[in-house]
């Protein structure tokens, strides 16, 4: 459903997106995972048409965005990362409009579908810029919907919203990605994990891993990390946790807290927790430390370094 | 051509959501009713004491233009600029819209807007139709408003042209100005000056056109041609500006 081969796409002197490659098939979701600046949205702005490559070519939907970009813009929703609305005009009206452009037989009907899916029947009449930025990301959502595209392509679906809505967003997500393709972008590693079928993670226009997500974590996460605390003094707290059999890379933190490794699959925790409590701490928190994007990163730049 | 439509219906619904737009009505009535009544009140007291010509409209047309090199700027400023600085270009741009018929689609939407103004004011010939007798020169009348249309279809064009370079509509309002300016008030100047090229001069001025032939009854083809042009000229400019922003 899209087809990415040699993506590249320069502005100016500065290269954004450097030799893409990549495929996304029906009934998947896929993560785009990275910083801020990696390129995900230029490589949206690219497959929805905004903008042309400067290099490279895509397919989406069937169609070449550069030499049949209305065909593939039919073919394709998609919900922009700054979620830009007309605040001044009424839900209801904006997603009519819309469907108007896209010559939608019966608008009003599907317009009250898509606003029944994403939750706000109920703000159908009041104006946009009246709406929370919860509500306006699904005002967005039910823009790309509203056509009931076969590619969706979604640049950080879930920022802003409040828990609650996060997991019903996603949820939503989930049940259009039975049938249609999904390409969303996000920074937030659990947020690909919980929905993501398949991870790109992309760094400075480049993809440095490309796995499913069960993998990627697998292959990422070589080792658990754990953090320790205890009341009062933990001076000698480091040396009684070094005495556990297994453990790695002891290290005390400023605030008197101790962070140790164990690799992953063998879980070091509950030995670590008799022998603090044995040797007389009143244990406060022991707490896994999960592995963030940054790390994630770290790791992969490191590793393609060892590598070469 | 669907597009074009629905684009240009929203735009025109979109104008009487803001102030500006009742402010813009205003600014071109109210100078215009009163204007009317000053040629009401001195073509009647030159009647009285058995003298002075039969009053017409086509003053209160010129008037019309005339206002529109000031507002016209302010009808088309935003029309796109404010789009880029929402953001909702992206919308556009990536909807299944060409960029043609969303650049014509923003012109039709002044247009209607201009058009609706245009429309009150027929109410000042109707008027003045039964005070005067033998009745007014109709040809002329629909020849002015033909021609007052022409003038606007090519200022609309320009400003939403222009529109389209900047994202700032303050940018896009003074450059708007500027561009009226030039071609109104300034571009056939040294006409006089330069008897050998005042031809072209005048050809080349958004006034003369109007003032000199539509607007006394001659439809002349090279003023129809010239208004026209102008409008093709800043759809294309406007279409070409969208262009560029895809490529930036």
């Amino acid at each position: 459903m899209i087809k990415v081969s040699g993506l590249t796409k320069d502005y100016g002197a500065r290269r954004a997106v450097h030799n893409l490659n990549f495929n996304a098939n029906k009934g998947e979701i896929v993560g785009f995972l990275g910083p801020n600046g990696a390129g995900k949205t230029t490589t949206m702005r690219i497959l929805t048409g905004y903008m042309p490559p400067s290099d490279g070519e895509a397919i989406v939907a069937g169609y070449d965005v550069v030499e049949e970009s209305l065909e593939v813009r039919k073919r394709v929703g998609y919900l922009p990362e700054t979620v830009p609305l007309y605040t001044d005009m009424v839900v209801f009206d904006y997603l009519k409009y819309m469907g108007d452009l896209r010559r939608l037989p019966d608008v009003e009907d599907r317009v009250d579908e898509v606003l029944d899916m994403v939750g706000l029947l109920d703000r159908a009449q009041g104006y946009i810029g009246n709406l929370s930025k919860g509500m306006r990301q699904r005002v967005g959502l039910a823009q790309a919907l509203l056509h009931s595209p076969e590619v969706l392509i979604l640049d950080e679906p879930t920022i802003g919203l409040d828990p609650n809505q996060v997991v019903e967003v996603r949820e939503l997500i989930r049940e259009i990605g039975k049938e249609k393709t999904v390409l969303l972008s996000t920074h937030l590693l659990n947020e690909a994990q919980n929905l993501c079928d398949r991870v790109l993670i992309i760094n400075k226009g480049k993809i440095v891993a490309e796995d499913t997500t069960e993998n990627l974590q697998a292959r990422l996460l070589g080792a658990e990390r754990v953090v320790v605390k205890v009341r009062g003094d933990g001076d000698q707290l480091a040396d009684t946790i070094k005495e556990v059999k297994g453990v790695r890379k002891v290290e005390t933190l400023d605030d008197g807290a101790v962070e140790f490794e164990f690799a992953s699959g063998k879980d070091l925790r509950p030995e670590v927790a008799k022998q603090v409590i044995k040797t007389g701490y009143d244990l406060l928190e022991l707490r896994p430390l999960g592995m963030s994007l940054e790390e994630i990163f770290i790791e992969l730049t490191s590793n393609d370094g060892k590598k070469k | 051509m669907n597009n074009i439509w629905t684009i240009a219906k929203r735009e025109y619904d979109n104008y009487f959501n803001s102030p500006l737009a009742y402010v813009v009505m205003l600014a071109i009535l109210l100078p215009l009713g009163i204007y009317f009544t000053l040629i009401l009140l001195f073509s009647s007291q030159n009647a009285l004491m058995g003298g002075g010509t039969a009053p017409d409209t086509l003053q209160i047309n010129w008037l019309f233009i005339f206002l529109m090199v000031f507002l016209a700027p302010a009808i088309t400023m935003r029309l796109i600029s404010d789009e880029a600085r929402m953001g909702t270009l992206e919308l556009m741009l990536t909807a299944p819209v060409k960029d043609f018929e969303f650049v014509a689609g923003k012109w039709l939407g002044a247009m209607m807007f201009v058009l609706t103004a245009a429309l009150v004011t027929l109410i000042f010939p109707i008027v003045l139709n039964n005070f005067v007798s033998p009745g007014l020169d109709w040809k002329t009348v629909i020849s002015s408003y033909i021609g007052l249309i022409l003038v606007a279809s090519a200022m609309l064009a320009l400003g939403v042209g222009i529109s389209a370079i900047f994202s700032n509509q303050f940018a896009a309002f003074f450059v708007t100005l500027g561009l009226f300016f030039f071609l109104w008030f300034f571009v056939n100047m040294p006409a006089g000056l330069i008897p050998e090229s005042s031809d072209l001069l005048n050809y080349l001025s958004m006034s003369y056109h109007f003032s000199q032939n539509i607007n006394r009854g001659s439809m002349t083809l090279a003023g129809i041609t010239y208004y026209l042009s102008l409008t093709a000229l800043g759809l294309f400019i406007g279409t070409t500006a969208i262009e560029i922003r895809r490529w930036r």
